[in-house]
C-alpha cells in the first residue's frame, strides 16, 4: 500500500476501537500483576472457533491491548494461558511441559464449552478430557464459542483495569 | 571540579534515562496504537510490565547454565554505561572513561554479545538462529557506527562524542554539511539495525520466523526478562537522544550549572520523545524487510559512512 493511500486510510477510520464498558471485579490473586498480563494462547484440540473469538478480542474493535494486556510467543513471558478445545491425546504431554514452563504466579483461563467439560467432542476417540482434568483451572469463559466481549471481560479481572 | 561536575551529570543522565527509556516505549506504542485504531494501554504500560516482572519467580531450562542469569545483567549493564558515557544532557566528559567513539561502540558490543549468548545459552532453535542473526546484524552494523561517527568526528578535530557535540553547537553550520547529512542518515539506518526497529526486525512480532531480538529472548522470564527488556531500552533511548543531539544540540549543558542540568533534562527528555514519535510513525508506514535484503540496507548505509569520510576531506 502506498504513503498516500496509507494516510488517507488512517485519517479516515480514526479510531475503530469501542468504548471500554466498566472494569469488572479483579480476580483474586491477580493483583500481583499491578495491571499488566501476557497471554500465552494454547490450543488444546480445538475446532478453531473459539480461537477466533480470541483472535477478535486481541483485535483493533475489542482491543485488549488497552487494558494491559499483550499476546505473546513464549509461554516463559506469560502470566495467563488461556486454552481452548478439548484435550485430545497428542496434546496432553505439549499443555503439560507449557504450563511447567510459565512462571508463577500464573493463571489458566479455559475458553469454550470443549475446554470446559468436552462439549460435543467430549466422547470423541482422540479425546482425552476436559482441560481441568490435567492443569488447574482458574477461570473458566462458558460459550460456544464465547463472544469477544465475554472473554474480553474475563481477561480484564486479570488486570482489574 | 569539573571530573565531581563529570560524575554528577553522568548520574544524573543515568537516573533520568532509567526513568525515561520505558516512558519513550510507552509513548511509541501508544502513538502506533492510535494510528492502527486501536486506544492504546497508556504510556505507563512498560514500567507496569518491568514491575510485574520483576516480581514473578522466573523459570530457567535445566540445560541453561549461569549465562541466562549473567547475560541480561550485563545488557542491563552495558546499557547503563552507555546512558552515563554518552552527552544527553550534558557534555562534560568523564576524566577517566571519556566518551571516547571505540569506547562506546565496545561497551555496546558488550551488550550486543551477551545477548547472544542468552539467546544460545539454552540450546533452543530459535534462540539460536535469533544469535546468529543478531550477530550477522551487529557485524555489519559496529562498521557503520565507527565510520559515521569518525566522519562527524574530523570536522571537531576530536573522536571525543561530548566534543564533537560541543563543536556543532558552537558552530551550527557544521550541522548541514554534507558530511554530516550524509553520516547522519548512515548513523541513523545503524541505530534503528542496532536496536532491532523496522524494517531490520519488527519489534511487535508474535512470529518466531521473523523474528532477531524476539527469539533470542525466548528462553528468558521473570527479572531476567525484565533486565533484558530495560536494557534494550536503554540503548534505544540512549542512542536516539545521541542521534537527537547530533542533530539538533541546543540545550545540551556545556558548563555546570544547576539550571543548566534542569534545562539539559528539559531539552533531551523533549528531543527523545519527538524522536520517538517520528520513529513510531515512520513504522506504520514501513514493514519488516527480507532478511535477505537487511544486509543490502546496512550495506547501503556503510557506503553512505564512507561518502561521509571521503567527503570530510575533500569538502570541508
Amino acid at each position: 500500500m502506498s504513503v498516500t493511500r496509507l494516510t488517507k486510510l488512517i485519517r479516515t477510520s480514526g479510531r475503530i476501537a469501542e468504548t471500554a464498558p466498566p472494569a469488572p471485579a479483579l480476580h483474586t490473586g491477580a493483583e500481583v500483576f499491578g495491571g499488566s498480563v501476557q497471554v500465552r494462547f494454547i490450543n488444546g484440540g480445538s475446532c478453531n472457533d473459539c480461537a477466533m473469538e480470541v483472535q477478535s478480542a486481541f483485535g483493533p474493535v475489542y482491543d485488549v491491548e488497552r487494558y494491559g494486556i499483550r499476546l505473546v510467543a513464549s509461554p516463559r513471558h506469560a502470566d495467563v494461558l488461556v486454552i481452548t478445545g478439548a484435550v485430545t491425546r497428542n496434546l496432553i504431554e505439549p499443555l503439560l511441559r507449557t504450563v511447567d514452563a510459565t512462571p508463577t504466579p500464573r493463571f489458566v483461563i479455559a475458553v469454550g464449552d470443549c475446554a470446559i467439560t468436552g462439549g460435543v467432542f467430549a466422547e470423541g476417540y482422540g479425546v482425552a478430557g476436559p482441560v481441568s482434568d490435567f492443569v488447574h483451572v482458574d477461570l473458566a469463559v462458558p460459550g460456544n464459542p464465547p463472544e469477544p466481549a465475554v472473554i474480553v471481560e474475563a481477561l480484564r479481572r486479570m488486570t482489574g483495569r | 571540579m569539573t571530573g565531581v561536575a563529570a560524575i554528577a551529570i553522568a548520574l544524573v543522565q543515568l537516573v533520568l534515562f532509567v526513568f525515561l527509556a520505558p516512558l519513550l516505549i510507552g509513548v511509541i506504542r501508544q502513538v502506533r496504537a492510535r494510528l492502527e485504531g486501536r486506544a492504546g494501554s497508556g504510556i505507563w504500560q512498560p514500567w507496569r510490565d518491568v514491575r510485574k516482572l520483576l516480581v514473578k519467580n522466573p523459570v530457567r531450562a535445566v540445560d541453561s547454565s549461569w549465562m541466562l542469569a549473567a547475560g541480561p545483567v550485563t545488557l542491563l549493564v552495558s546499557s547503563l554505561l552507555l546512558c552515563a558515557l554518552l552527552p544527553l544532557v550534558g557534555t562534560l566528559p568523564l576524566p577517566l572513561i571519556p566518551s571516547d567513539l571505540f569506547v562506546i561502540v565496545s561497551v555496546m558490543l558488550i551488550g550486543v554479545v551477551a545477548l547472544a549468548l542468552v539467546g544460545l545459552d539454552a540450546g533452543t532453535a530459535f534462540g539460536g538462529m535469533g544469535s546468529s542473526r543478531h550477530m550477522t546484524v551487529a557485524a555489519l552494523v559496529e562498521p557503520t557506527l565507527l565510520l559515521a561517527v569518525y566522519a562527524l568526528s574530523i570536522p571537531a578535530g576530536t573522536s571525543t562524542l561530548s566534543l564533537i557535540v560541543e563543536t556543532r553547537l558552537e558552530n551550527p553550520a557544521v550541522i548541514i554539511s554534507p558530511v554530516s547529512l550524509l553520516a547522519m542518515v548512515a548513523l541513523a539506518i545503524a541505530i534503528m539495525a542496532e536496536t532491532s526497529r523496522l524494517p531490520v526486525d519488527n519489534p511487535s512480532t508474535h512470529l518466531e520466523l521473523t523474528m532477531l531480538h524476539e527469539a533470542m529472548v525466548l528462553e528468558a522470564s521473570g527479572r531476567d526478562l525484565a533486565w533484558l527488556e530495560l536494557g534494550s531500552w536503554l540503548k534505544l533511548a540512549a542512542l536516539l537522544g545521541l542521534l537527537s543531539n547530533l542533530i539538533v544540540p541546543w540545550g545540551v549543558m556545556t558548563d555546570w550549572s544547576a539550571l543548566g542540568v534542569v534545562i539539559g533534562m528539559g531539552t533531551v527528555t523533549v528531543k527523545i520523545l519527538l524522536l520517538g514519535v517520528v520513529l513510531s510513525v515512520g513504522e506504520v508506514f514501513l514493514a519488516k524487510a527480507r532478511l535477505f535484503r537487511v544486509p543490502e540496507l546496512l550495506a547501503g548505509s556503510f557506503a553512505l559512512a564512507l561518502l561521509a569520510v571521503t567527503a570530510s576531506y575533500l569538502v570541508a
